[in-house]
Parts: structure tokens; C-alpha cells; sequence
């Protein structure tokens, strides 16, 4: 009989595995239950989305945009056309940038269930998963009401909004956040008295504060480090300024410390959406400048010139200046911003896409090296990834 | 403004005549040669606090020279400092050096823009491909690579490429000339 032996077994968790909420793939060096070392592998949903935006025209390049974080649709839209907004040198009408910060805020809510569901289903809490499903269907019922889709809306415009919101949208809201107050405190009892929930998140896979900010990260996971870093707080863009919310923050840096600042900011999301309801200005909800935004309707049977930029519009696209801009944005990821560069003409140059999912992953060696193979599927779930936007 | 201040704060700290500073649309911007770029950077850690990569990418200027621009966009963890430092490379493979070493964050955005440029970074710890296959030829996110309609099975289809469906209007011609055929070959 031979001595056991210490040997490192390489193994490949992915790219097919339940609990990598995509393909990803990680190839993990283990002694024992015991990961030594940790090399994610991506790129098995790289669609070159970045490269096929140069080929369309910005209005086109909305369908790209929709496709990269999926679940937050309405967040990436938002990033996407304040850059091109920047570019364009023009601000939506008040209506328009409530309407936005109200979607978002919605859109953040629904995106924050997904991870709690996905989350909680990883440890085999899957009543958590349908109830959040179950919730976040509500939101997609709402975005259906305002943009006719469920997902990947195509809803924002450059200089506003493609339609007013209907007459039964503002009551549907209204419902909806008032479920989620409800909601959000029997999600927290649920997970937050769960044995199961607390011994396999409490003080596992610790982010230190200090490797959280060398390694890029943002969002939740930075906040879950112990960093005060909100881009609605500390570069407030799209009218966020005028909002009232916190920005909840915990020091123990480990998946419970992420989950409970997930918890809180579907609080403050609520929060704000019901500040914009509260406000929602009149008025337009696109600017009139014609070069930019496609002329009402109505317009269409009366005047030449509407027809003539109309067409001009939706055959030739818009012209921003030549120049770069980005603009940082907090998405229910992290800090997302998009880096456009325009020579003038009717495409991008250039469109890169800062993904807080992407910069996010890269600390996930630094939470699983030196903890047992079974943390790993936390840590994946903690980080909230979304494949389409590590890979793009 | 803040983001102004940034550049005069900077100014002590790097050798000035290899930088050109400069404000565009509220950003503070920052243009360095390759041979001061990591000096830039170290200051821009050390002296101003900025202690997280935010962003780090290119773009292909083609046909300009020099032909690729590295853009960093450096930023303060809860503090709202940032600054985009920019940096041109030219020649086959571009080089420029790694800031692994004064951001260690920077490792998989360095990958990345070798990956889709081909842009080497030295002094990288572990420079591969990321999102292409290991053994894709060529730089996808360069201007001269053209992008075409992998090849299909069946007859009577006319391969298209997405750039034909809306004709490319180059720069001021809002008026619209026509479409012309974009600058890109392929």
C-alpha cells in the first residue's frame, strides 16, 4: 500500500456549470478541498460587440448596447447616451431625465432580485429564487408598459426618451415599489435567519479593503469592502444630484458584507424611484433640436421639413463633433462608462465599454486562493457577474 | 473647477516638457510619450491620491501615425478626482510599459488591448489573449481587420456586412453626400 501523497489536481470548473452564471470557465490548481490557485478563463460569450458598434449608427448601436449587461438594460442605455449626449453637447428635458432615473432606479431593483435569486440558489435556497423571479417578473411587466419590451427596451433616446410614459404606468409603479418595501423585508428575514445562508456567507471569501481598490473593483463589491464609492454620489450625472438616497457600505469585505449592501441599496433604489414619481416634471420628453432627435409624429402630416429630418435621421444617423468623451455612470454592477470617439461622421470611431463585471472578476483570485473548492460557487455568486458584459 | 486643479497639482511632480496638459469637456486629459508614461502614472498614484485604475483602453487612429492611442482614466476610491492620462504607440507590435506594477488592476485591461490591438505591454506578468481564442490570428478591434459574415451551407446567399446596411457618411456631411465607401479596407 502506498502512502497518500500531496499533489496539486488541476481541475476545470466551467465553462457548462451551474453556478458560473454563464460560461466562464476556472481552472483551479487544488490540494485537497483546498484552492491554491485560480485562473478564470473568459471570452466564451465574446460577440465583438465593441467592434460591430463602429460599423452602425448610434441609433442602431442601441440594440448592441441593450445586449451587454442584460439585465440591466435600462442602466446601460443610460451610460450610453449620456457619452453620446456629451459628445452632442445636449441635456434631455427635465421629464425625460426623471423618466430615466425612475427606469433605472426600477431596473437596478429588478437586477439586484437576479443576484439575490441566483444567489441564494447556489446554496440550494431556491424558494429565494422564485420569489425574486416572481418579483423582478413585475418589473419586466413595467418596462413592457413603457418601451413594449421586456428586456433590452430600446427605450432612451439621445436627448430623451422615445415616448411618454402610458397613463397605467405610474400607478403600476407605485404598486410595484410598494410590494418591494414588503418584499425586500421578507428577502432579508428569509436569507438574513437562515442558518444555512449565514454560516456559508459570513467571513467567506474576504475582499480586503486594500485589494479591492488595487484591483479595480466598484460597485457593491467595493462598497461591500469597506469604500464609500458611489458614482451617483461622488459624480452625480443625469440629474442624480437632486435625489436623496444613501449609499449603504460594509467593512467586513466578505459575501455577506456584499449581500447586505445589495439588500439596502434595493431600499434606496425605492427610494429615489418614488422620489421621481413624486416630482415627475411636464413636458417634453425628447428635445426639439431636429438634427438630433426624430421629429413627433404628428408633425410627419404637416410639415416638409419634418419628413426631410426624419429621413435624414433614420437613413444618415447623427453627426456628433469629432472628439472622445466618457462618462462615468453606476450601474447595479459598478462604475459603467462608455468610451466613445467620433471623427464626425455618422458612426463611432471607437466605443469601449468600461465593464464593471470585467474588473470586478479580477479579484476573484484573491477571494477563493488558500479556502476550500465549495467557497468558490460563493464567491462567483457574490461578485454578481453577467457573462455578456465580462465578455462584450 | 476640481478637475482642473488636478493638472496644476500634477505639474510639480513629472517632467513637463514630455506632457501636454489639457482640459476637454470638463476632463482633466494628460498627454505623455511611452518613454514618461509610468512616471506620470507614479506621481498620479503617489501625489494626487489616485489610487484606482478605472479604465484602461485604446483606439486604432488609422491612418494617422502614431497609430494606436492608449487611454488611462485614473480615479480616487470614494473621492471624485479623475484623470485621463493618453499615451500614442506606433510600430509592429506597438510597444509601451506595463503599469502592472504601480496598478496591479491593470493586468487584465492590458490584456485586453493586446488582445484587440496587438499592442505589447513589457514588463506584463502574464500577457495572453482574454476574451479570443488562443489561437485567433490577428487584432479584432484594429481599423484594417475586416469584419465579414463567417461562411454559411447553403446556396443562393450573398454574404453582407453590416457597415453596407446604412452607408458610411464621412465627417461634415450632415447634408448627406451619397455614402461613400468607408475608409476601412476590407
Amino acid at each position: 500500500m502506498t502512502a497518500p501523497t500531496r499533489e496539486t489536481l488541476t481541475i476545470n470548473m466551467g465553462p457548462q456549470h451551474p453556478s458560473t452564471h454563464g460560461v466562464l470557465r476556472l481552472v483551479l490548481d487544488l490540494e485537497g478541498e483546498t484552492v491554491r490557485a485560480c485562473t478564470p478563463v473568459m471570452g466564451y460569450l465574446h460577440t465583438g460587440i465593441e467592434k460591430e458598434m463602429e460599423t452602425r449608427t448610434y441609433y442602431q448601436n442601441v440594440t448592441l448596447v441593450d445586449r451587454i449587461e442584460y439585465v440591466a438594460s435600462y442602466l446601460e442605455e443610460m451610460a450610453f447616451y449620456l457619452s453620446v449626449e456629451r459628445l452632442l453637447g445636449v441635456e434631455p428635458p427635465p421629464r425625460a431625465r426623471t423618466i430615466r432615473i425612475l427606469m433605472c432606479e426600477l431596473n437596478r431593483i429588478a437586477s439586484h432580485l437576479v443576484y439575490l435569486g441566483a444567489a441564494a440558489n447556489d446554496l440550494n435556497i431556491s424558494s429565494v429564487f422564485m420569489y425574486c423571479f416572481a418579483d423582478r417578473e413585475k418589473f419586466l411587466d413595467l418596462s413592457e408598459m413603457v418601451s413594449g419590451q421586456r428586456m433590452m427596451p430600446g427605450y432612451f433616446r439621445a436627448g430623451g426618451v422615445a415616448s411618454d410614459l402610458p397613463g397605467e404606468f405610474v400607478p403600476a409603479a407605485r404598486a410595484f415599489l410598494e410590494v418591494m418595501a414588503r418584499r425586500v423585508d421578507e428577502y432579508e428575514r428569509l436569507l438574513s435567519d437562515n442558518l444555512i445562508w449565514r454560516e456559508r456567507t459570513e467571513g467567506i471569501s474576504v475582499l480586503s479593503r486594500e485589494d479591492a481598490i488595487a484591483l479595480c473593483a466598484t460597485g457593491p463589491v467595493l462598497r461591500g469592502s469597506g469604500v464609500a464609492h458611489d458614482v451617483r454620489k461622488v459624480l452625480p450625472y443625469g440629474g442624480y444630484d437632486e435625489f436623496e438616497f444613501d449609499v449603504p457600505v460594509r467593512a467586513g469585505g466578505d459575501a455577506y458584507g456584499r449581500y447586505l449592501v445589495r439588500l439596502e441599496e434595493m431600499r434606496q433604489s425605492r427610494r429615489i424611484a418614488a422620489q421621481a414619481l413624486e416630482r415627475l416634471p411636464d413636458g417634453p420628453v425628447l428635445i426639439a433640436d431636429r438634427k438630433v432627435a426624430l421629429p413627433p409624429r404628428a408633425e410627419l402630416a404637416r410639415s416638409m421639413e419634418a419628413v426631410i429630418h426624419q429621413f435624414k435621421l433614420v437613413s444618415e444617423g447623427i453627426h456628433p463633433p469629432a472628439g472622445d468623451s466618457y462618462v462615468a455612470t453606476e450601474s447595479a454592477r459598478g462604475e459603467k462608462g462608455y468610451y466613445v470617439v467620433s471623427d464626425g461622421s455618422n458612426r463611432p470611431v471607437r466605443v469601449h465599454v468600461r465593464a464593471p463585471s470585467f474588473y470586478n472578476l479580477q479579484t476573484l483570485p484573491a477571494m477563493v486562493i488558500g479556502h476550500p473548492l465549495a467557497d468558490v460557487v460563493v464567491a462567483i455568486a457574490s461578485i454578481d457577474i453577467i457573462l455578456g458584459d465580462v465578455d462584450r | 473647477m476640481a478637475q482642473a486643479s488636478i493638472l496644476d497639482r500634477l505639474r510639480p511632480h513629472v517632467p513637463w516638457g514630455l506632457t501636454t496638459p489639457r482640459e476637454e469637456g470638463g476632463r482633466a486629459v494628460v498627454f505623455v510619450t511611452p518613454g514618461a508614461l509610468l512616471e506620470v502614472l507614479e506621481a498620479a498614484r503617489v501625489h494626487l491620491g489616485l489610487d484606482s485604475l478605472v479604465d484602461l483602453t485604446a483606439w486604432d487612429r488609422l491612418p494617422a501615425s502614431p497609430r494606436f492611442e492608449v487611454v488611462y482614466l485614473l480615479g480616487q476610491a470614494g473621492g471624485a478626482d479623475r484623470l485621463t492620462v493618453k499615451v500614442q504607440a506606433d510600430g509592429d507590435p506597438p510597444h509601451l510599459p506595463s503599469a502592472v506594477a504601480i496598478y496591479a488592476g491593470a493586468a487584465w485591461p492590458e490584456r485586453e488591448v493586446y488582445d484587440m490591438f496587438g499592442v505589447a505591454f513589457d514588463g506584463h506578468p502574464d500577457l495572453r489573449r482574454i476574451l479570443m481564442p488562443d489561437e485567433w490570428e490577428g487584432h479584432p478591434l484594429r481599423r484594417d481587420f475586416p469584419l465579414f459574415e463567417e461562411p454559411v451551407e447553403f446556396k443562393g446567399h450573398t454574404p453582407k456586412v453590416p457597415s453596407e446596411i446604412i452607408p458610411f457618411f464621412p465627417p461634415r456631411s450632415s447634408s448627406g453626400s451619397g455614402g461613400e465607401t468607408p475608409p476601412v479596407p476590407g
